[in-house]
């Protein structure tokens, strides 16, 4: 057997934490190796280590890369010898064009000067390989995610790699640039490339996957050579048997809480553009909505315009709140009528990244902790302590930074925000994106015990089986517009796809793809 | 990631607590640190000039007005942006209250007054088009720079306008009157600079008390008291050496209540809160519910009050406006708030920092000149002091 590389016994510690202990990875040449685990398991810390992010010395034990032992001192070793990681926030400078990216840093040039024509011949030539039909002089910031992440690997590919490794490459992709990813993917590894992926999604695994190795707490706890069910994967991950991925409810619907009709929002980019068409729906105490669709079809730009329109200009519509017309024009007023919305992005939206986890998580509603303006300290503390037990936030105090918590942490301290501002509708954009799947089960509940507490609940995702296991109703979006509803009961996911595909079909949207 | 979620009481806790205490407060400790050895070092080396009461008055008198435009830099630099204006608007200001007082007769009280209004007036005329344009900052004070410099030669012709009533020379030169005796030593300055430092002390140990009651003290007792003991013999033994020259300058009461009041707009208030949010991430500050563009709005208002409070304090010391005034008073200002700990990047940063940054640049300058230095040097020397404290905080940042 050929084995491409050969970690042995790699062991890091960072000041009071063992990330790594005694980890050991063998990987064959052309093979898809999925890695898993939890966030915090110590796969990032692996890869880094493997490409030489921690250089040589930083930690102990032993790479062998196609059979000999290598010593990396940084990210240039490891590419020189055909290593490449592409993160999961991409490395991209959206002002430049796609072949400017694409040859950053190992640009086609005679004594300084950059010879233009070959690098966009050669841009060409790699984007047929990875099957991005873009012009090379395309500014990567025109691009959609999907796209960018096409662009990523084929950048990955101008250097010659032989080892590839793709954190969450599919965390921002909706279903169909999923799909065209993984096809990609194989389709190196036909070329013999070996590729290392990191990934939440357990059914693109078994897609896609030759062999899996499961991390948990910087250790190797399991090896598979050949796909195992995914209750086996997910029990080893978290170390505990996980029945399901869904908490048990009962739903009790009430009233109708807030409805909205015939809401249309103008894109600030191009304003003949209707982000959002015509858009009306009922959202009722104790229900959780579901919100499908494929990325851009104006799910988040509806949520975001309904919340204090954060996005775009309102063009029609309206919205009553328990059967009052609502003035939902602002942020400060939407928050006042009730509105929470927890955005998809929460590092750049949703926190204060280098504030502590006290600081953040009144800053909705900073008058709930003061009197007269005046922030009372005690109570603060006292607030957050509170969410930190109640939401199960894992950090070793309050007074630590959120840029230092996992993803699913960080995502307990924006719910918790929004908690502490006491809404009655909470709009969560895709909730659960990039967070491991104890964190995830412990969303659900949250979403759960709102509902039951009679809270409105719109959920936005992409991950169809997550919207089929948690909400009670789904509407279905389509390029602004809301092309179907449908009662859970009744829903699947081939039922929803089939209504996107439908009403994309229409011949006066023709030509029109989402991006 | 596994870790303990309460801190055993035990011994073995206790050692790595006080190490996790320091790592995380290392800049606010460090500045102090450094504010005090550098005084130890001018007054070694000046042969005790530096302490001598008319010395140390004089150093109170020639920084307060960067200590007053560094309150007001530090919520700029806080919300994200920069002010390159505030030296020509103290000089305009400056020059537009000399006008009044000087040519036009006006009370002294009143020009001031008007001279505040003003500064906030142009402090608006920027903060509209940085708040609500989104015109950067640095584009909008650039220009305001160069406009208020020209309109201060404008409204001077040139030339310098003085001198000026007594009354108003005070504002920067005077000393607070002694009530209680002859003014030799000032007792009156002495009981009031001891009754702030008990003022301190006593908010001190009833925070500590509070948190103590509420199980969540993290500060370790020996540094909360060897800080605090500092803090009150600092301050009683200030008070008795200005005591023994003519007492308190009435600009350091200023500075003082400045100081305090800043203090605590930034660190326990609802607004001061917001200024940090938006410096550290302004779309989710704007996502929260706060109202980014007006506060980044009142914020280049306040500073535009400070700067012509600064303007004034410097006409009346130097008892004539001239068009020279407040020249590189902005960079002296800016590298006052970094050294002192602010972020470039918006959303780090304290008032006290601000201020012991700006002593640190009027001690050197202070001791420097004593020491003969000259001012080429003394550039040299402040530019790298600078320097490394910004490294010092990124270098921390990084490790942390």
């Amino acid at each position: 057997m050929d084995t491409i590389l050969e970690m042995r016994g790699i062991t890091k510690t960072f000041p009071g934490v063992r990330a790594l202990d005694d980890v050991n990875l063998a990987v064959r040449r052309g093979e898809i190796r999925a890695l898993l685990g939890e966030n915090g398991a110590g796969k990032s810390t692996l890869m880094k280590v493997l490409s030489g992010v921690y250089p040589h010395g930083s930690y102990d034990g032993e790479i062998l890369f196609d059979g000999r032992a290598v010593q990396f001192g940084g990210i240039t070793d490891s590419e020189r010898r055909g290593i490449v990681i592409i993160h999961q926030e991409l490395a991209l400078v959206p002002q430049m064009s796609i072949a400017e990216n694409i040859f950053l840093g190992n640009e086609v040039a005679t004594r300084g000067v950059i010879d233009r024509n070959t690098t966009n011949d050669r841009t060409a030539a790699l984007l047929a390989k990875v099957g991005l039909r873009e012009s090379p002089e395309t500014k990567v910031g025109d691009l959609g995610m999907g796209k960018q992440q096409l662009v990523e690997i084929a950048k990955a590919l101008s250097k010659r790699v032989s080892l590839l490794i793709l954190d969450e490459p599919t965390s921002s992709l909706n279903e169909r640039e999923s799909d065209a990813l993984l096809a990609l993917l194989d389709e190196l590894r036909a070329q013999g490339i070996t590729a290392i992926l990191i990934s939440h999604k357990l059914n693109e695994i078994s897609k896609i996957a030759d062999s899996i190795t499961v991390l948990r707490d910087g250790a190797t706890v399991a090896h598979h050579d050949s796909m195992v069910s995914e209750e086996q994967i997910v029990r080893e991950m978290v170390g505990r048997p996980m029945e399901n991925r869904y908490p048990d409810r009962e739903p009790r619907i009430g009233e109708v809480v807030m409805q909205v009709r015939d809401w249309t929002v103008a894109d600030p980019l191009r304003p003949e553009r209707h982000a959002v068409d015509r858009v009306g729906f009922d959202l009722r105490r104790g229900e959780v909505l579901g919100f499908a669709g494929l990325m851009g079809a104006g799910r988040t730009e509806l949520a975001m315009s309904l919340f204090g329109q954060s996005f775009g200009r309102r063009l029609s519509g309206s919205v009553s709140i328990d059967g009052r017309p609502a003035d939902l024009s602002t942020v400060p007023r939407a928050i006042a009528a009730g509105l929470a919305y927890v955005t998809e992005d929460r590092k750049s939206l949703g926190l204060v990244l280098d504030d502590n986890v006290r600081r953040n998580i009144p800053l909705a509603n900073l008058p709930g902790i003061a009197r007269g303006g005046v922030i009372d300290q005690m109570r603060e503390r006292s607030v957050a302590e509170d969410y930190r037990r109640r939401i199960n936030i894992k950090t070793p105090t309050v007074e630590a930074r959120v840029l230092n918590l996992s993803g699913g942490n960080q995502q307990k301290v924006v719910l918790s925000k929004w908690l502490f501002a006491g809404p009655e509708i909470l709009i969560l954009d895709e909730p659960t994106r990039g967070i491991d799947v104890g964190a995830k089960y412990e969303i659900y509940t949250i979403i759960r015990d709102l509902a039951a507490a009679g809270k409105g609940i719109i959920v936005i995702s992409s991950e169809m089986p997550e919207l089929l296991g948690i909400t009670d109703r789904i509407c279905v979006m389509n390029e602004g517009r809301l092309v179907g509803e449908m009662p859970t009961a009744e829903a699947s996911q081939e039922r929803i796809m089939e209504m996107i595909l439908r009403a994309s079909r229409k011949p006066e949207r023709a030509g029109h793809g989402a991006a | 990631m596994a870790q303990p979620d309460i801190p055993a009481a035990g011994t073995a806790a206790a050692p790595r607590a006080t190490a996790g205490f320091i790592r995380r407060n290392i800049r606010e400790y460090g500045i102090l640190f450094a504010l005090v050895v550098i005084m130890i070092f001018f007054q070694v080396v000046t042969g005790g000039t530096l302490f001598r009461p008319v010395n140390l008055t004089n150093l109170a008198l020639q920084n307060s007005h960067i200590v007053i435009m560094a309150v007001g830099m530090l919520l700029v630099i806080v919300s994200g942006h920069i002010d390159l204006s505030v030296g020509s608007v103290a000089a305009f200001v400056g020059a537009v209250v000399a006008l009044l007082i000087v040519q036009m007769d006006l009370n002294f009280a009143l020009a001031a007054l008007i001279g505040i209004a003003l500064g906030g007036v142009i402090g608006a005329a920027q903060g509209y088009w940085i708040a609500y344009w989104k015109i950067p900052s640095f584009i909008v004070t650039l220009a305001g720079m160069l406009v208020f410099r020209g309109l201060t030669l404008w409204v001077l012709e040139g030339r310098s306008i003085g001198p000026f009533p007594r009354d108003f020379q005070s504002i920067a030169s005077g000393f607070i009157p002694d009530l209680f005796g002859s003014g030799k030593p000032n007792l009156f300055s002495l009981a009031l600079g001891a009754a702030v430092a008990v003022l301190i002390l006593w908010l001190a140990v009833r925070s500590r008390q509070r948190q103590a009651a509420a199980g969540i003290v993290e500060e370790p007792f020996a540094f909360f008291a060897a800080k605090n003991a500092f803090i009150f013999i600092a301050l009683v033994w200030m008070s008795w050496l200005m005591a023994n020259f003519r007492g308190l300058p009435n600009v350091f009461i200023v500075m003082a209540i400045l100081i305090a009041l800043y203090s605590f707009l930034a660190e326990r208030t609802v607004v001061g809160r917001r200024i940090y949010a938006i410096g550290g991430n302004a779309k989710a500050a704007t996502l929260s519910g706060i109202n980014s563009p007006r506060l980044v709005f009142l914020t280049f208002v306040n500073m535009g009050m400070l700067a012509a409070l600064a303007g004034i304090v410097v006409a009346a010391r130097l008892n004539s406006a001239t068009p020279k005034a407040g020249v590189n008073f902005e960079l002296d200002t800016i590298a006052a708030v970094f050294i002192g700990g602010a972020s470039m990047s918006g959303g780090v940063g304290t008032v006290v920092g601000a201020v012991i940054g700006a002593f640190i640049m009027g001690v050197m300058n202070n001791g420097m000149s004593l020491m003969g230095i000259g001012i080429d040097f003394q550039q040299i020397i402040k530019g790298l002091v600078l320097l490394a404290a910004v490294i010092f905080d990124v270098s921390n940042k990084n490790r942390g």
